[in-house]
């Protein structure tokens, strides 16, 4: 057990000192019955070598080399070597929530840090240090708009935001009292805006829009945030591939209330979905509304600048159960990654990024409309759209496979009655060459 | 710019304070074709002016969050005894296991069979933590401890509404417990009846039979609570709320004391979470990334987020098809990278190592007992303590001496403080847990310190801490006067 640093002699020193001659004794107070007579049925203690190989061999089922067109709420990016080492240092990695801010300043300036990039990249005015991941984070975001606005009843819904974060949200909705209310999408990938002006008078609380929606499309958010003006609904905004803010205008200038994105996309590992990073924004005015942690900048004794969790009264230590939320832990790790990402990247990188994964999409959008593939939606896109394949896509998706490319996700996932839509995704980690490979596979099928 | 402050301790100004201008930290992948400016392809309404993020070089960016590190306690680096906490050493094989290519890189949406590797590692750690536990399915989707009380009360919830018992919209909780059990009910619209502890520190039997009644959904209870005692009437308490139709959640928080030992399914609970970062050794970070997965009985069963593993064919698989889900609680299928490490720590223990985990975790904690004993005030002695033991500044207060001074005279010698004020049921608490992977002359160190510290006086403590980089850090302003980003000087 390399793990436990103390040898036989110095437990005796020590039972001895408690007054026992066995650790089981120090258990007299769970009843008998309760105690287990025999080891747990758990595989007995293995080597770190032997667990080595077994995990590699475990994730070696997952084709790593293969081009891939994944995306749908989790992006494939560039991680620059640079990010893991200062991570994974152990000051970072192995602190606890910094509640001592005297023994914490590195955590919490790197939160401060954090909060700070993203309100320059959202143009919000007040970011918190982080949520757990989009989907429950859309979720706290509804919750929060309830406090703001306590007379709304009427959640309005569009129907282009991601299919597990609306399963979430109404999950989370599911023991209240709201009414979710989804807003369906026009012919060119947009959400209806006519639809929602319909469903829009004093009972509505809010109103989500995914930005980039789930299949790709950009929505008219100047159109979104005119037409709630007016109206006591909350604007709020959601958008899982962040890069896309690289290009487009911040939700600061459309005047959203509250920003809901997903970490992920800003240089974070896939790792099969998880863990990823709730990115949580809102107006400076709604600031004591907000769930979830946050850093203030502060002075110590010494009256040097200093930095602390703050506005804590919103948590659970306090008023417990006035607590506006149960969000209790962020992603910390998750944060300060993203934090080094975009130091790196910097103004101009972001910029190219974004542009690169414009001109990758774009280009595929162009030799499929040339090789007659049928498009789904004719709406404006960033680095994702949806294919109307001539067969099932979940099929053709497995076929392809195992001719050397994951070519995208089969639509059919989410929906029942969608056995065609392929939704493609296009990062910096594609190339010409793969969309010209992946598109010659497609013509195959025409 | 960087001045060195305290020896090797530097002070660093803040990301967007160093000087930038015209550089990048990173190099993008090639493009093989020309770069389209975005203008052309979309409309100028939808654009934006390039968002002002810094413009450093890597061995810029490298050294100031190096630099920032400097400045934080951490496990590897000394004694982190946080009550209720189990701030246990972090093995490094978990961190190397998680960043393994096909894990990393694994898309959720790939194509049928691509992810059975990673989909049989997580089926295997749901049977384990089912056996840990003594609950009949587990699920590994709630991203945190909290994110695992939630789902786990929506559960509750569910059970009654599909049973057409709707009245049931309370639910009892010690005021012993962790603050985020009552805001974690009110986010299901449950209200939290506080059930009082009675004077030995556990659950008053006779509140119980008072409070327990039709309208309650269920109890929220703490095993072994976090006064560090093991609930000795926890069957009585869990016989006593199923017979008038309630619940029993258990928070899981406290399950370095059972591992191994003895089982929350064995007493009775009917659900509980998980703290991978606990018990399983996946590390704080600073504050997440956590994993909650939660553990249940059959009858809760088909309410589970969606989707379930099952096994079939010798293949893993997934069930969306669950009537009864509550549904999803969180994008994907759980803090995957998390749960691989948790994996890691349980198949290197072992169910040997698992119980030795739990013996040497428990004795450590006795062994701070025994050598606090007398110049500190045990509030609830009837009991050997389970893995964390629960002092308060009583005797100390005498001499005007409090928990706090103590907390910043423990940093001035090196520690991070214990768990303080924690919990709310006795004044001024010092709660302490070791954990298992302190050595005996450690826990002595720390003793002889706390020992020391509680003999000086109030005046002396005040000043403290002196040696750390900063100061007392002044709270009260953070919170009156709010600066949560930085702002350019206009």
């Amino acid at each position: 057990m390399r793990y436990f640093p103390n040898d036989p002699q110095t437990r005796q020193e020590m039972l001895q000192r408690i007054g026992v001659s066995r650790p089981e004794d120090l258990f007299a107070a769970i009843p008998a019955n309760l105690q287990l007579t025999s080891l747990l049925n758990i595989s007995a203690p293995r080597s770190e070598y032997a667990l080595l190989k077994e995990l590699k061999a475990k994730a070696a089922s997952y084709p790593s080399e293969l081009p891939s067109f994944l995306g749908a709420g989790v992006y494939r990016r560039f991680i620059p070597s640079a990010i893991a080492p200062i991570v994974s240092r152990a000051e970072f990695l192995t602190a606890y929530t910094p509640y001592q801010p005297e023994v914490s300043q590195g955590t919490l300036q790197a939160m401060f840090e954090f909060q700070t990039m993203l309100s320059l990249l959202t143009g919000m005015e007040v970011a918190n240090a982080s949520m757990y991941e989009g989907a429950s984070a859309t979720a706290e975001a509804v919750m929060m708009a309830k406090r703001v606005y306590a007379k709304g009843s009427k959640v309005l819904v569009s129907a282009g935001l991601h299919p597990e974060y609306l399963e979430t949200l109404r999950t989370y909705l599911s023991f209240g009292d709201l009414e979710l209310v989804l807003i369906p999408l026009q012919a060119n990938g947009q959400t209806d805006l006519e639809a929602l002006k319909a469903q829009l008078d004093e009972t509505a609380l809010c109103s989500v829009l995914q930005r980039v929606n789930f299949y790709g499309v950009i929505e008219d958010a100047s159109a979104h945030a005119a037409l709630l003006e007016g109206f006591k609904a909350l604007n709020i905004e959601v958008l899982p591939e962040m890069t896309a803010l690289g290009l487009l205008k911040t939700p600061g200038e459309l005047g959203v209330d509250i920003f809901v994105g997903e970490g992920q996309s800003l240089g974070l590992p896939v790792s099969y979905g998880g863990p990823n990073l709730g990115v949580f924004a809102c107006k400076a005015e709604f600031m004591r509304k907000m769930p979830g942690r946050l850093s203030g900048m502060t002075e110590d004794s010494r009256g040097e600048r200093a930095f602390c969790l703050t506005l804590s009264t919103r948590e659970q230590h306090i008023r417990r159960e006035k607590a506006t939320s149960n969000i209790c832990s962020n992603q910390a790790l998750m944060a300060l990654w993203v934090t080094i990402y975009l130091s790196l990247l910097g103004k101009s990188g972001l910029r190219q990024l974004a542009q690169t994964n414009l001109t990758l999409a774009d280009y595929a959008r162009q030799q499929m409309g040339a090789a007659g593939l049928k498009l789904r939606y004719s709406g404006a896109v960033y680095n994702e759209f949806v294919l109307e394949l001539p067969c099932n896509a979940g099929l053709w998706v497995d076929k392809i496979q195992h001719e050397g490319l994951l070519a995208g996700v089969n639509l059919n996932r989410f929906n029942a009655e969608d056995e065609s839509g392929l939704l493609l995704s296009f990062t910096e980690l594609n190339s010409k060459q793969e969309i010209d490979l992946l598109v010659s596979k497609l013509k195959e099928l025409l | 710019m960087s001045v060195g402050k305290h020896g090797m301790v530097f002070s660093e100004p803040l990301l967007f304070e160093l000087k930038g201008g015209g550089k990048s930290g990173m190099d993008l992948p090639e493009l093989d074709l020309p770069l389209i400016d975005a203008a052309e392809l979309l409309p100028a309404e939808f654009l934006r002016e390039a968002a002002e993020l810094p413009e450093l070089s890597e061995p810029e960016v490298v050294r100031h969050f190096t630099r920032l590190s400097q400045w934080n306690y951490s496990v590897d680096g000394g004694f982190y005894p946080l009550g209720s906490c189990t701030m246990k050493y972090n093995p490094k094989v978990n961190e190397v296991a998680a960043s393994i290519e096909g894990f990393a890189n694994g898309h959720p949406y790939a194509p049928y069979g691509c992810n059975q590797g990673i989909k049989r590692l997580l089926f295997e750690f749901e049977q384990d933590l089912a056996e840990i536990s003594g609950m009949d399915a587990v699920s590994l989707h709630p991203a945190a401890g909290s994110h695992g009380e939630l789902t786990g009360m929506m559960l509750i919830r569910a059970y009654h509404l599909d049973r057409g018992d709707l009245k049931r919209t309370k639910v009892l909780i010690p005021d012993s417990a962790h603050g985020t059990n009552p805001s974690s009910a009110s986010v299901c619209h449950l209200e939290s009846v506080e059930l009082p502890s009675g004077p030995d520190g556990l659950i008053d039997m006779e509140a119980l039979d008072r409070l327990m009644d039709e309208n309650v959904a269920g109890i929220m209870l703490t095993n072994p609570n976090t006064c560090g005692l093991f609930e000795t009437n926890i069957e009585r308490v869990c016989q006593l709320v199923h017979e008038r139709g309630g619940l029993v959640y258990l928070d899981g928080a406290n399950m370095n004391a059972m591992v191994g030992v003895t089982r929350p399914g064995d007493m009775g609970a009917d659900v509980l979470h998980f703290n991978t970062h606990k018990t399983f050794s996946t590390p704080h970070g600073g504050g997440g990334p956590g994993a909650g997965p939660i553990g249940v009985k059959s009858l809760l069963e088909p309410y589970l987020p969606r989707p379930v593993l099952f096994e079939k064919d010798g293949r893993i698989e997934m069930d969306f098809d669950r009537p009864k889900s509550i549904g999803k609680v969180r994008s994907f299928y759980g803090s995957t990278g998390v749960l691989i490490r948790a994996w890691t720590y349980i198949k290197t223990l072992g169910a040997e190592g698992l119980r030795e985990m739990t013996l040497w975790a428990v004795t450590n904690a006795n062994y701070l007992k025994a050598r606090l004993a007398g110049d500190f005030h045990l509030p609830f002695d009837s009991q050997h303590c389970m893995h964390e033991v629960l002092l308060t500044d009583k005797f100390q207060q005498e001499r005007h001496v409090s928990t706090m001074d103590l907390a910043k005279g423990l940093i001035e010698a090196g520690f991070h403080p214990p768990t303080v004020y924690f919990p709310l049921v006795v004044s001024g608490a010092l709660l302490i847990e070791p954990t298992e992977t302190e050595s005996k002359e450690t826990l002595d160190h720390f003793a002889d310190a706390l020992l020391e510290l509680s003999k000086k006086s109030h005046e002396e403590l005040a000043e403290l801490p002196k040696m750390p980089p900063v100061g007392r850090v002044d709270e009260v302003l953070a919170n009156r006067k709010p600066i949560l980003r930085w702002q350019p000087e206009s």
